[in-house]
């Protein structure tokens, strides 16, 4: 991750995720998914509003199988938008920290 | 690593069982949702999990299985086996676990690749029909080791 050319108000962890989910701020997301290489589409944004949403009332951050149950956006969709990893880029970019579920 | 300087899981499965279903299952899918590639291949009784007929009526036995706490002569009394599978169904239900079904289809959309071994489909009288959709192919041991040149390899 190419945290080095960040320039983001807020503290990151040493894997470039949010140290504080209250932190995070659509425009903190747009530069997260640039330094991913990723350009921010209404379907990115579907899964990441919902990771938020879902993060909020649970406490925890979803994992893979309930985004793709529950946001709308399919297995196939969810690694075509987020490419080479995406339960990492899509916490990471969700202002979420890094992901521990095994599913 | 791969020619695109990718990690790569190949993982072989080579037991039938409800219990050994998974661990190639949860690898596989953590694999991919970590940006690794993953291949799997299916062998002997692990055909069952890939093949269409057998995979919804896979079953965990406690016989012969100190970890359970079970005593055998317990294990091997008729209906235990279907209860002590009934049980498993729960818990990983409650783990939020896919059913086999679901987990080969979303490892499959996330990218794995799923192969069944070819020696194994003649021994056993198969053919492609008996397979669920996800496997990508009938393959022989060499292919498979060929394919996945270089991967960190799994038996199961």
């Amino acid at each position: 991750m190419a945290t080095a050319t960040l320039d983001l108000p807020v503290e990151l962890d040493a894997e470039g995720f949010l140290v504080n989910p209250n932190d995070w701020t659509p425009e903190i997301a747009e530069k997260l998914a640039a330094d991913e290489g990723i350009e921010l589409t209404d379907r990115h944004w579907q899964v990441i509003n919902f990771v938020r949403e879902d993060f909020a009332k649970t406490g925890e951050p979803p994992t893979l199988r309930r985004i793709t149950k529950q946001s709308g956006v399919s297995t196939k969709e969810l690694y075509q938008l987020f490419p080479k990893g995406p339960a990492k880029k899509v916490a990471r970019i969700a202002g979420l920290g890094k992901p521990k579920g095994c599913i | 690593m791969s020619e695109n300087g990718e990690r790569t899981l190949a993982i072989i499965c080579s037991k039938g069982t409800l219990d050994m279903a998974y661990p190639g299952l949860v690898l596989a899918n953590a694999a991919r949702m970590m940006g690794m590639e993953a291949k799997l291949f299916f062998t002997f009784w692990g055909m069952d999990i890939i093949n269409k007929h057998k995979q919804p009526h896979l079953k965990f036995t406690p016989i012969g299985n100190p970890s359970t706490g079970m005593p055998n002569f317990v294990a091997g009394l008729p209906g235990v086996t279907d209860m002590a599978t009934k049980m498993m169904h729960k818990q990983l239900e409650e783990l939020d676990m896919p059913p086999v079904g679901e987990f080969l289809e979303m490892v499959h959309d996330a990218g794995a690749e799923i192969y069944a071994c070819r020696m194994s489909v003649d021994m056993f009288k198969l053919t492609e029909e008996d397979f669920v959709d996800e496997v990508d192919g009938i393959i022989g041991a060499m292919e498979f080791l060929e394919m996945t040149e270089g991967a960190e390899v799994i038996f199961i």
